[in-house]
């Protein structure tokens, strides 16, 4: 059956092939992004920041086309500006999502854009929404997204936990994004994560050479190695 | 012979009265009066050696010879018509090549037997082909170790510890019961195996021969190739200084 | 957004790589009243990625990396892509690792004859390229391809031999060669090394080039792995290592923000 491809990536169009994740926990959000960046195979940026800023306390984790994702943040951006100037007081979390799932909604056709939004608001305190490929907005209390995101369902599903504080969901979506990452090909570089609270934002940076490990295969050569002679089998001795 | 004029000889689809069928007996006998093979099968391989008889002083030395290839690590010496034994050798090579390219893996040397095996018995089975003239000792390291079988014309195959057939294949049993074969190494083997080719060609007071050897062990990488030429000339020349001795 | 219930809860196209696991894109579907005909291979489904080799002051080295790809999936990362044959010669392949699996038991059992035949006589890399240049053309031409991209490598008789072919049965020699995105990325970079110093280089100064080109391809190369091996093949024979991780740098990156303006 022949596809509608309207949704496709124009030719040579940048991916972010991407891992993305946000959870929240008791005080904030944490949230966290691989740094590739694809056109086909190639790695077109491999410490890209995937982690964008929308308002103090808001960012967005972008996945599907790089220009789509960066001009929807772009506008969101400057109307949540506008929005804290006219009321007076920062979005809620909420707010910026909305204005998130609008334009990916009313531009479904035209967009290819995956975005998680997270962060913290006086209203509800931490956090996160996830804007999947059609233009919904969901509520979860953890959302990944990406094509990395695939890999790792099982693995978030068995692991995560209600209750937990910042160090151990920082753990949680460092070694999420690391398996999803090691799996697969349109994700890589490093992990950039952000722990956003009322305090603030700090910012953690994991380099692509010191990722948490699993596991990686078996050691190649070895499993190959042809059985040696044994000495332990010998003839039987003749009477 | 009893079997001659009675009309039971021939055919290899016939049998004697007495269950006999007398052309794969007269099979044995192209055997026997073949140059003696010997195989040896020791503690961390296999050896094995021929005494290659040389018809005529024109032939190249070398030529003809009598131990072939059948895989890496499979090695066959015959004894008979030489002819047949290029035959079978082939046949080998195609059932080696037929195991690695269904399973992906070394034959071991019991397959390779068995195939062997059925493969000469089809020959005794028709009036239209007759029985090969051969003996053949068949020697590998396979996975689970040394190994060595023996098929002979009627199809029948034994596995051993140390085999000879052909002409000398009496004193060479007797020879090979002295050894411990099992706390022997390949090249200790070796020089046994020369000892014993050249004490049984004494003992026949025949023609000219050429000593042909081959190994299969840690020496030789598990691969079946001959005798390097410094093992085998020490073997040759311990084995002169034996018979010389032995005769004092 | 798709009126074909069938594709409800479906990455939209999977002609791209949103977000696609399975790598059959729906593109290389028949469109044409021949294409019902016999269908043989048409695209590589498990694949590996680039090969490298050069030539150096005594012999041929050559890398790959230790993965096999589903589509994007890094489905295999134990895979070892360099197989030798024989005692003088090394083959590598990029593309379907089943077709190669294939190429290396055909040319085990042709190693296992010349063997056999125990004439004096063995196949050294030059032989064994023409075997494969064969018998890649024999089979493109029968319209059913073997999916690779080979580097065939190795030292007999004092003398170096480095070559390619491909699917199409391609053959061509150089100092230095490249397969996949090897081809576009090191291929310049080992020239620069290479070329005009083949007859000086130093096993360990062509090594280091090997590293670096194999690290600048991890970098830019979204079906590869950190985990690879070298071959290196001499005079005294063959010899490929174990598993080699890469060196990476990444602490640079830190301090960027964003695309543009942002700076938190």
């Amino acid at each position: 059956m022949e596809r509608i491809d309207f949704q496709q990536l124009k030719a040579g169009e940048v991916n972010l092939g991407t891992s993305i994740m946000a959870v929240q926990f008791s005080n904030g959000v944490v949230i966290g992004a691989d740094s590739r960046t694809t056109t086909g195979s190639y790695i077109a940026n491999r410490v890209t920041d995937k982690l964008t800023h929308v308002h103090d306390r808001v960012y967005c984790c972008r996945s599907g086309s790089a220009a789509d994702t960066q001009a929807v943040a772009d506008i969101v951006h400057y109307n949540l500006q506008l929005y804290s100037q006219s009321a007076g007081s920062p979005p809620t979390v909420h707010t910026a999502a909305s204005l998130f799932q609008k334009i990916c909604y009313e531009n479904k056709d035209g967009l290819s854009a995956g975005i998680i939004v997270a962060g913290w608001d006086k209203e509800i305190g931490p956090s996160v929404y996830n804007i999947p490929l059609g233009g919904g907005l969901f509520r979860q209390p953890w959302a990944i997204g990406g094509s990395g995101s695939t890999y790792v369902y099982g693995y978030c599903d068995a692991t995560y936990q209600e209750g937990w504080g910042r160090d151990e969901t920082v753990n949680f979506v460092k070694n999420t994004l690391s398996l999803a990452m090691s799996r697969d090909g349109s994700s890589g570089g490093v992990i950039r994560m952000c722990v956003i609270t009322e305090a603030g934002v700090e910012r953690l940076f994991i380099p692509g050479n010191e990722l948490p490990k699993f596991w990686q295969g078996t050691e190649v050569l070895s499993a190959l190695k042809s059985k040696a002679l044994d000495p332990q089998v010998v003839p039987m001795a003749v009477e | 012979m009893t079997s001659i004029g009675t009309g039971y000889d021939l055919s290899a689809s016939t049998y004697s009265p007495d269950g006999r069928i007398f052309q794969v007996e007269y099979a044995n006998k192209a055997v026997e009066n073949s140059g003696t093979a010997i195989g040896l099968k020791v503690k961390d391989g296999v050896v094995l050696a021929v005494e290659k008889l040389v018809h005529s002083k024109l032939l190249v030395p070398g030529a003809n010879r009598r131990i072939q290839t059948v895989d890496r690590h499979i090695g066959l010496a015959t004894a008979g018509l030489p002819a047949d034994g290029r035959t079978v050798a082939n046949r080998a090579r195609d059932e080696a090549a037929n195991h690695r390219d269904t399973y992906r893996s070394p034959p071991p040397l019991k397959t390779i037997a068995d195939r062997l095996g059925h493969f000469v018995q089809m020959y005794t089975l028709y009036s239209s082909v007759r029985p090969f003239g051969i003996s053949t000792i068949l020697g590998a390291v396979d996975k689970d170790g040394p190994a060595l079988y023996v098929i002979e014309p009627s199809g029948v195959f034994y596995g051993y510890h140390g085999a000879a057939v052909g002409k000398g294949r009496q004193l060479a049993k007797t020879e090979l019961e002295k050894l411990k074969l099992s706390e022997l190494t390949a090249r200790e083997a070796v020089m046994e195996a020369a000892r014993i080719i050249y004490l049984v060609h004494e003992d026949a007071k025949e023609k000219e021969f050429e000593l042909e050897m081959s190994w299969i062990g840690p020496e030789s990488n598990g691969h079946h190739v001959a005798v390097p030429k410094d093992l085998f000339d020490a073997a040759e020349a311990s084995a002169r200084e034996a018979l010389v001795s032995g005769l004092e | 957004m798709d009126h074909f219930p069938l594709n409800w809860g479906r990455p939209r196209n999977d002609a791209i790589d949103l977000y696609g696991t399975y790598p059959i894109a729906p593109r290389n579907a028949p469109k044409d009243t021949f294409a019902a005909g016999i269908q043989h291979t048409q695209q590589p489904i498990v694949t590996g990625t680039s090969v490298l080799a050069i030539k150096f002051k005594d012999g041929i080295m050559m890398a790959a990396d230790n993965l096999a790809s589903y589509g994007s999936l890094a489905r295999f990362r134990d895979i070892q892509r360099l197989h030798p044959v024989g005692e003088h010669t090394v083959i590598g392949a990029g593309g379907d690792m089943g077709d190669f699996q294939y190429i290396q038991s055909i040319l085990d059992e042709l190693m296992v004859d010349e063997f056999s035949a125990h004439d004096g006589h063995t196949l050294g890399p030059a032989e064994v390229h023409n075997y494969l240049s064969e018998l890649m053309y024999a089979r493109r031409s029968k319209m059913d391809p073997l999916w690779n991209s080979i580097l065939v490598g190795g030292v007999k008789d004092g003398q170096r031999f480095l070559a390619f072919v491909d699917l199409l049965g391609t053959t061509y020699s150089a100092a230095t060669l490249a397969t996949g995105y090897g081809a576009h990325i090191a291929q310049p970079l080992l020239r620069r090394a290479v070329e005009g110093r083949e007859n000086t280089l130093t096993e360990a100064e062509a090594r280091k080039i090997i590293e670096e080109s194999m690290q600048v391809l991890f970098y830019r190369d979204a079906r590869s792995l950190d985990k690879y091996q070298i071959a290196t093949i001499t005079s005294a024979g063959v010899h490929i290592t174990e598993s080699l991780k890469l060196e990476t740098s990444w602490s640079f990156a830190e301090g960027i923000r964003g695309y543009g303006a942002q700076t938190q």
